[in-house]
C-alpha cells in the first residue's frame, strides 16, 4: 500500500497547507480517508483512542442497507416481469434490469448529495462528514422507481439544504434528512408517488395493471392481493428497499449484533405497531382495520422505517427510556396514520417525521426526571 | 464500618507492559521541578529566585488567592531557574540537587491529639495540602472550607495503573496516621474505596468507612465512589486524596518530615523492564528512562493513557502523577482501516463494529492513533455505558459547550471532573474531547459561580 500512498501524497499535494487549492482541502481530504485512516495522533485527552471512527459506524449501516437494496434490485425485475409479460424471469435478468433501474438512481442521489455536502465543507472548512453516505443509500430505496431522475435530485438537493445544512450540518438536524427527500418529493409530486402505476418498473406502460401496493388495494376496500410469504419475501410492489421484510432482518441483526442500530427503537416500533394493530383488530370497521396486525408490520415499509429510519441517532431520541417512547410512539402513529386517513398509506413515513420532531420533548422529559432527583437531594441536604 | 459498591459501567482497557511488582533503584537525579501548571487555577507567588538555597519542605511559592497554600521543595538543592512563558507566566521552578536531603523540621505530632486547626496548620505549613483537592471543579482544596467528606480511592482500575498496596508497602503506619490526620479535617466521614477483589492492608484501616468497590474502570475513580456514597450537591464541597499522598501527610505527622517520596510506575509496551522506581514528585525522569525504554517513536506520558499529561523523555514527573507510561506514537495510515472488523487483532474496540469484544482477557499493544478523524457529535447511547455516574454525559457535554451555566448545573456539573469522562474520549467515534470539554466547563463554573 505503500506505492498507493506515496502517489495520492502527490496527487494532493496541491491541497496542502500552502498549496494553491488549500481551500478545498476538505475535498481531496474526504477521498484520501476513504482510502486511508489518516495518520493522525491524539494531542488533547485520552492519548490512546478506541478503533471506531464514525466512517466504520456508517459504513456498518450501508453493509445492512446491502441485503435489502440487492433483493429490492431483483424485485424490481420480477414485479415488471410478471405485471408486464405475465411470467416470472430467471433470477439473473431480474437482477440486471432492477439494477439497470436501480443504479442511476442511486449514482443520482450520491452525485448530487455528496457534491453539495462537500462545497459546505469546503465552505465551512470542516471535513466531509460521513452521515450522507447513508442517507444517500437510503433515498433512492424508498423512492418509486420510475420517478424521474431530476425529481430525485431535486428532492435530494432539499433534504440536504433544508432538511440538514440549515441546521447546521450532520448531528445537528431534527429530521431523518432522507424522509424530508420523501416527503418533499410526496407532496411536490404526488402523482410519481402514489398510486397503481408507480410501484411497478414501465407500469405506465399499460392500462391493465395491479401494480397498487398492499395498503392502497386496503384502502380501496379490495383484500391484499398478495400472499403472507410474498409479503415477508418481498415479492410484492413497492419502492425498492422496503418491500423485503426478510432481507431488513437481516440488516436489522447486523445493526444490533453491532450496536449501531438501538434494539430498543426498534424493539418500541414493533410494539407499538403491533398494539395498536390489535386495537384495530379489535374494532374491525373496514378493510383496513380487519387487516391482521401482524400483516400490518410486513408492508407498507413499516420494517424498512423501524430498523432503517427511526434508528438515525441524530433524529431519534437519544436518552434509553426516550428511545423506548420514541419507538412505541413511532408504531402507534404509523398504523394509526395508515388507518385512519387511506389518503395516506405512507403513514411509517409521516409517523416518524413527527416523532423527530417531538424526540427532543421526549427526551426533555426523560431528563427532567434526572434533574429532579438532583434538586431534591439538594432541598434535603 | 463498610460498604459495598457494584460497578456495573465502564471499560478496563489492557495494554501491555504493566509494571511487575518489583522495585528497581534509580540514581538519584540532578534536577527536580515543582510546575504551577500541575496546580489547575492556581496562580503562583514565587519566594524563591535562581541561586537560593533550599531545604526539603522550604516554601518554593505559594498561592497568590491563599498565601496559606504553599508549595514546598521535594529536594534540597540550590534554585537553577525560573522557567516562564509568554506573559511571564511561571512554568516550572527547577531545583539542582545536593547530594543529600536536609529536612525542614515541621515537628512529628499524633494527629488524634491535635485539634483541627493544629492538624490543618501543620499541613500547609509543610506543603503536603497540595495533595488535598477539591471537588468540584478538581483544584486544590480550599483551606477554609470544611468538607462534608473526605474521599480516597485505594486502588486504580486505570491502564497499567500502579497498586498502591504494593506503592505503599512498608509505609502502612503513615497511611494510617494520614488518614488520622484528614479525619480532623471533615465534619462528615473519611471514605477510603478498597478493591472487593484484593485482599490488602487497606481493609483494616481504622478511622475510614470502607467502600468495598467491585466492576471495571473507572470503579477505582473517586468520582465513581462518591457518586454512590454521598453525591455533590450544588454549594458542597467534597475533599479527595491519591493513597501515595495520604501516606506522604501521614509521614510528616509521624516524623515531622515532608518527604513527597513514592513509588512510581514505569510501564507501557515501550518499557524493557517495566517495574516500580522510588522517585520524589517533580523528579526529572531521563535517567529512569534512558536504562529502561526505547523512546525512540515513542510518547512519553506523566501518569495513565486517559487521563495523563505528555512530556518528553527528559522531562519531568508531574506532582500527582505516580506512573509515566510509554506508549508508541501513531503515525500510521490504515488502508481502508474504517472498515468494519478490520484490524479487530491489534486495535482494541468497545465497540463491537469490531471482534476485539471477543477477545476478553487480551492485552493490547496500543499506539496513540486517533484511529480516526474528529466529527460532530452523531452516536447516542454510547457514553452512558461507560460513564459511571448518575449523569446524562451527552447532554451534560453539550451543554459545557454551549457554555449553558443553568443546564449544566441542572445536568450535574458538580458531580464530575474531566477523569470521570476519560472513557468517552475513548470511545466516541466522533472523536469528541470530553475531558477538555468538561474542563471547560468546570472553568467557567468557577469564573461565574465559584
Amino acid at each position: 500500500m505503500d506505492f498507493l500512498r506515496k502517489k495520492f501524497d502527490q496527487i494532493r499535494k496541491p491541497f496542502d497547507k500552502g498549496g494553491k487549492l488549500e481551500k478545498f482541502a476538505p475535498a481531496i481530504n474526504s477521498i484520501d480517508t476513504l482510502l486511508f485512516v489518516p495518520n493522525h495522533n491524539t494531542h488533547k485527552g485520552a492519548h490512546i483512542r478506541d478503533g471506531v471512527d464514525l466512517k466504520r459506524v456508517m459504513v456498518t449501516v450501508i453493509f445492512a442497507l446491502i441485503p435489502a437494496m440487492i433483493f429490492g434490485m431483483y424485485n424490481l425485475g420480477y414485479q415488471h416481469y410478471i405485471q408486464l409479460e405475465g411470467t416470472a424471469p430467471e433470477l439473473l435478468k431480474a437482477l440486471l434490469f432492477g439494477a439497470g433501474k436501480f443504479l442511476p438512481m442511486l449514482v443520482v442521489s450520491y452525485g448530487v448529495g455528496l457534491a453539495i455536502e462537500i462545497a459546505f465543507a469546503v465552505y465551512r472548512q470542516h471535513e466531509v462528514n460521513e452521515g450522507y453516505l447513508v442517507t444517500g443509500m437510503l433515498i433512492p430505496l424508498i423512492m418509486p422507481v420510475d420517478m424521474p431522475l431530476w425529481m430525485l435530485g431535486v428532492s435530494v438537493v432539499f433534504a440536504v439544504f433544508i432538511g440538514k445544512e440549515a441546521f447546521g450540518g450532520t448531528g445537528m438536524n431534527i429530521l431523518n434528512p432522507a424522509l424530508v427527500a420523501r416527503a418533499f418529493a410526496f407532496f411536490s409530486y404526488a402523482p410519481y408517488m402514489s398510486g397503481d402505476k408507480v410501484w411497478v418498473a414501465d407500469a405506465y406502460e399499460i392500462d391493465a395493471i395491479s401494480g397498487e401496493t398492499i395498503l392502497g388495494q386496503l384502502a380501496a376496500g379490495e383484500q391484499a392481493g398478495w400472499s403472507v410469504a410474498d409479503m415477508f419475501i418481498g415479492l410484492i410492489p413497492g419502492s425498492v428497499g422496503e418491500t423485503s421484510v426478510l432481507m431488513i432482518l437481516v440488516g436489522a441483526l447486523l445493526l444490533i449484533a453491532t450496536g449501531v442500530g438501538s434494539w430498543r427503537i426498534m424493539l418500541g416500533t414493533v410494539i407499538g405497531g403491533a398494539v395498536m394493530g390489535l386495537i384495530f383488530n379489535a374494532l374491525s370497521l373496514n378493510a383496513l382495520m380487519t387487516f391482521p396486525w401482524w400483516q400490518h408490520l410486513l408492508v407498507g415499509g413499516f420494517m424498512f422505517g423501524a430498523v432503517f429510519m427511526t434508528t438515525d441517532p441524530v433524529s431519534a431520541a437519544q436518552t434509553t427510556k426516550g428511545k423506548w417512547i420514541y419507538g412505541i410512539l413511532i408504531g402507534v402513529f404509523a398504523i394509526l396514520i395508515r388507518v385512519f386517513n387511506g389518503a395516506y398509506p405512507e403513514g411509517m413515513m409521516m409517523a416518524i417525521l413527527l416523532m423527530n420532531v417531538f424526540a427532543p420533548t421526549i427526551d426533555h422529559y426523560v431528563i427532567a426526571g434526572n434533574i429532579k432527583k438532583r434538586k431534591n437531594r439538594l432541598k434535603a441536604a | 464500618m463498610s460498604q459495598d459498591i457494584r460497578v456495573k459501567k465502564g471499560l478496563s482497557i489492557k495494554l501491555k507492559g504493566q509494571a511487575a511488582l518489583t522495585t528497581a533503584v534509580a540514581d538519584r537525579s540532578d534536577f527536580y521541578a515543582i510546575k504551577p501548571t500541575d496546580f489547575h487555577g492556581i496562580t503562583p507567588k514565587l519566594v524563591v529566585k535562581a541561586g537560593d538555597e533550599v531545604s526539603v519542605g522550604d516554601v518554593v511559592f505559594f498561592s497568590k488567592e491563599d498565601d496559606r497554600v504553599k508549595f514546598t521543595s521535594p529536594v534540597a538543592g540550590i534554585v537553577k531557574e525560573v522557567q516562564r512563558g509568554a506573559k511571564r507566566k511561571v512554568l516550572a521552578v527547577i531545583i539542582e540537587a545536593k547530594s543529600e536531603d536536609s529536612f525542614k523540621d515541621f515537628g512529628a505530632a499524633n494527629p488524634l491529639d491535635l485539634d483541627r486547626e493544629a492538624v490543618l496548620g501543620k499541613i500547609l505549613e509543610s506543603g503536603s495540602f497540595a495533595y488535598v483537592k477539591q471537588r468540584p471543579y478538581d483544584i486544590v482544596a480550599n483551606p477554609s472550607d470544611t468538607p462534608k467528606a473526605i474521599f480516597i480511592s485505594s486502588f486504580d482500575t486505570a491502564p497499567l495503573a500502579p497498586n498502591y498496596a504494593y506503592a505503599l508497602k512498608g509505609k502502612e503506619d503513615a497511611f494510617q496516621a494520614g488518614i488520622n490526620a484528614l479525619s480532623k479535617l471533615t465534619e462528615g466521614n473519611v471514605y477510603l474505596g478498597v478493591n472487593s477483589s484484593e485482599a490488602t492492608f487497606f481493609d483494616k484501616v481504622e478511622k475510614a468507612t470502607i467502600l468495598r468497590v467491585s466492576g471495571k474502570h473507572p470503579a477505582g475513580n473517586v468520582g465513581t465512589q462518591i457518586s454512590n456514597v454521598s453525591p455533590i450537591n450544588q454549594g458542597e464541597r467534597v475533599w479527595t486524596l491519591n493513597p501515595q499522598g495520604v501516606a506522604i501527610i501521614g509521614e510528616l505527622f509521624l516524623t515531622g518530615k515532608y518527604n513527597p517520596t513514592k513509588l512510581v510506575a514505569i510501564a507501557g509496551s515501550k518499557v524493557n523492564n517495566p517495574q516500580y522506581f522510588s522517585l520524589k514528585a517533580g523528579q526529572n525522569i531521563q535517567k529512569v528512562l534512558a536504562e529502561n525504554t526505547v523512546t525512540e517513536g515513542a510518547r512519553v506520558i506523566s501518569g495513565n493513557v486517559l487521563t495523563g499529561t505528555q512530556i518528553t523523555a527528559d522531562d519531568y514527573l508531574g506532582f500527582y502523577d505516580n506512573l509515566v507510561t510509554v506508549l508508541p506514537e501513531g503515525d500510521q495510515n490504515r488502508f481502508m482501516g474504517w472498515l468494519p472488523f478490520v484490524g479487530s487483532g491489534s486495535i482494541h474496540s468497545f465497540s463491537k463494529t469490531s471482534f476485539s469484544w471477543l477477545a476478553g482477557n487480551k492485552t493490547y499493544d496500543l499506539n496513540t492513533s486517533l484511529n480516526g478523524e474528529e466529527r460532530a457529535l452523531v452516536v447516542t447511547g454510547e457514553f452512558e455505558k461507560v460513564v459511571a455516574l448518575d449523569v446524562y454525559p451527552l447532554q451534560l457535554i453539550k451543554a459545557c459547550m454551549a457554555s449553558d451555566i443553568e443546564k449544566m448545573e441542572n445536568l450535574g456539573i458538580y458531580e464530575v471532573i474531566p477523569e470521570d469522562f476519560a472513557l468517552v474520549d475513548y470511545i466516541d467515534p466522533s472523536k469528541t474531547e470530553a475531558q477538555v470539554i468538561i474542563r471547560n466547563g468546570l472553568d467557567l463554573m468557577i469564573k461565574e459561580v465559584g
